[in-house]
């Protein structure tokens, strides 16, 4: 899997409620919830967010509630990736079922600065900075959770019978 | 090598002798829930699928809570998508506005939860049920989905932490008062991953109340789940309330703990966190006056009747503070009964204070309570991130029952010594 795109750089302990805050919780809607994607914390996401681009931030990223309409209006507001120093949970997990990608490094996530151009190469463990020049290596994910990943999330898994 | 009282559950769920922290496992589901903002995605990854029958129509349950009774015409389809699913699909356990409550309050006092479970919610706060012993943890909707096809889900086995527990809470204060000081003592990414253990001989003066509401904030401090040891006090409540019969897990006495603290109840003192995270603790006795405008006293961590039994005590006989407006919200329908005849229903409405349905409501800014620009409320929920209960710019400071209590009478953030001895 690979992507390109321009960094849009948070901090830390960004949580689901400024994610998606709860009162556009009456829908399920992708497109919809993009529209309200990150309204509390940054009322420009939105309007600046393109396709491809690639989320940046510190520890505990999505940490709160369980809503999987998080993780989605991510990946529907056109965010190709999410890297951060760590992530919550049930927002780990809920991106890996979903299949929006997601890499979790300290280095990368102190080093890569908004508006940086990132091209990533998760096949290769690789993160390459266009801007700067800088690679930073990152952990494949466990052999189980990859088979997740290729297979395009865990509805799919289910219904190829690669989890059953 | 030993386990932790977690990975036996795990283990025993996954037809495993032995697992250890790191290890990918398969594990058969005890129960499966979602609510009416988590389900309706479920269903749709559920249909997606391509199955046709949820794996066991008694281990699946859904409780319409969040933003019921509907309060706009949105939440009132998502309720008829739930109700119309679980109505095709002959599910046992489905709680609408009548016989439904807060969902973590609900099921343990529904008995569908007992000690030795392995339980998956789509609610983050399913954290809760590891109060009975139970392995109890907070997924999306996807899991969810694929709990209801084929009554299973995937887990890396976390490492634990060990809270051991001495010595005998004081007056007025509780067991949120407990976890509020653990979560400002390793942050709320302190436990990420890994599980909450609960053990030692100051378990005997936690309620299962407090211990619900301990376990309950577990995902607060970023952990995988919250869990304590099984007791006399456990096993009298599970009897009461379930048929089942509760499976008792001990860790091994060489399990592997990444650390443990000991900690000592009579310490304990009234504590709040401040905005915008749990983790900005403070105890009231430092604090300066800070002027509220609303309290709030519910939700899935203190909505119970030994939590409404606090605050009636503090406020019986007193008024609400002028320019304070004090929601209280009784977890269940049975709780709401059993608070209306022992009369705490009576003390909250002649003190000024309403008295709502059950319902999640104002905890997550969905309805019955939510702040304008610049207001500041007292909650005894679980959660004071940005927005969360209102206005972008809006403040919520959590505390126990007894604290938020005494705050609706003085109109500011107050112990209840103050209030009782005035």
């Amino acid at each position: 899997m690979k992507m390109t795109g321009k960094v849009i750089k948070y901090g830390d302990n960004v949580d689901t409620d400024v994610i998606i805050p709860a009162r556009y919780l009456n829908t399920s809607d992708h497109k919809e919830l993009a529209s309200h994607c990150m309204e509390d914390l940054d009322k420009t996401f939105t309007e600046r967010v393109q396709p491809g681009d690639i989320m940046v931030a510190g520890w505990n990223f999505g940490c709160g509630s369980s809503r999987e309409h998080a993780p989605i209006a991510i990946k529907a507001s056109g965010i190709s990736l999410v890297i951060a120093k760590s992530f919550a949970r049930i927002f780990y997990r809920n991106s890996i079922n979903i299949g929006l990608a997601i890499v979790e490094s300290e280095q990368a996530a102190d080093a890569i600065q908004e508006g940086n151009k990132i091209t990533a190469d998760l096949d290769h463990g690789v993160l390459h900075n266009e801007t700067t020049g800088e690679d930073y290596q990152i952990e494949p994910f466990p052999a189980f959770i990859q088979t997740i990943i290729e297979n395009g999330g865990l509805v799919a898994s289910i219904k190829n019978g690669s989890i059953k | 090598m030993g386990m932790t009282m977690t990975q036996k559950i795990l283990a025993a769920h996954a037809g495993l002798d032995q697992v250890e922290a790191g290890q990918l496992i398969l594990v058969n589901l005890d129960l499966v829930l979602g609510n009416d903002i988590t389900s309706p995605v479920a269903i749709k990854a559920f249909k997606n699928m391509g199955k046709e029958q949820v794996f066991d129509k008694e281990k699946v349950t859904m409780v319409m809570d969040h933003f019921a009774p509907n309060k706009d015409i949105k939440a009132a389809q998502q309720c008829m998508m739930c109700r119309d699913f679980c109505g095709d699909q002959e599910i046992t356990n489905f709680y609408d506005v009548g016989q439904m409550g807060i969902e973590h309050a609900l099921l343990p006092e529904k008995g569908l939860v007992v000690s030795g479970d392995a339980v998956i919610g789509a609610d983050s706060h399913t954290c809760t049920y590891g109060a009975l012993g139970a392995f109890s943890t907070g997924v999306g909707s996807t899991d969810m989905a694929c709990g209801m096809a084929i009554g299973k889900a995937w887990f890396k086995v976390p490492s634990a932490i060990k809270f051991e527990l001495k010595g005998k809470l004081n007056q007025y204060i509780s067991g949120k008062d407990v976890i509020l000081h653990i979560i400002g003592m390793i942050g709320v990414d302190g436990a990420l991953y890994k599980s909450m253990e609960f053990v030692g001989e100051g378990l005997a003066s936690l309620s299962m109340a407090d211990r619900l509401c301990m376990a309950n904030m577990a995902i607060e401090a970023g952990a995988k789940n919250g869990i304590f040891a099984v007791d006399d006090i456990t096993k009298t409540y599970v009897k009461a309330h379930s048929d089942r019969e509760p499976v008792v897990y001990e860790a091994d006495p060489d399990a592997i703990y990444e650390k443990t603290y000991v900690i000592d109840l009579s310490e304990i003192k009234h504590t709040v966190s401040f905005p915008h995270l749990p983790e900005n603790t403070h105890t009231v006795d430092e604090i300066d006056e800070i002027k509220i405008q609303q309290v709030v006293i519910g939700s899935c961590t203190n909505g119970r009747l030994e939590d409404l039994k606090a605050a009636a005590e503090i406020m019986q006989g007193k008024k609400v503070a002028k320019n304070v407006r004090c929601i209280v919200i009784p977890a269940t329908q049975k709780i709401y009964l059993e608070a209306m005849e022992a009369g705490y229903l009576k003390t909250f409405i002649e003190c000024g204070a309403v008295v709502s349905t059950p319902t999640c409501g104002p905890c997550l800014g969905g309805y019955m309570g939510i702040l304008a620009e610049g207001e500041r409320a007292v909650a005894t929920t679980n959660r004071n991130f940005i927005g969360r209960m209102g206005h972008v710019d809006s403040e919520i400071y959590l505390a126990s029952p007894e604290v938020a209590a005494a705050s609706a009478i003085t109109g500011k953030i107050s112990a209840p010594e103050e209030v009782v001895n005035a």
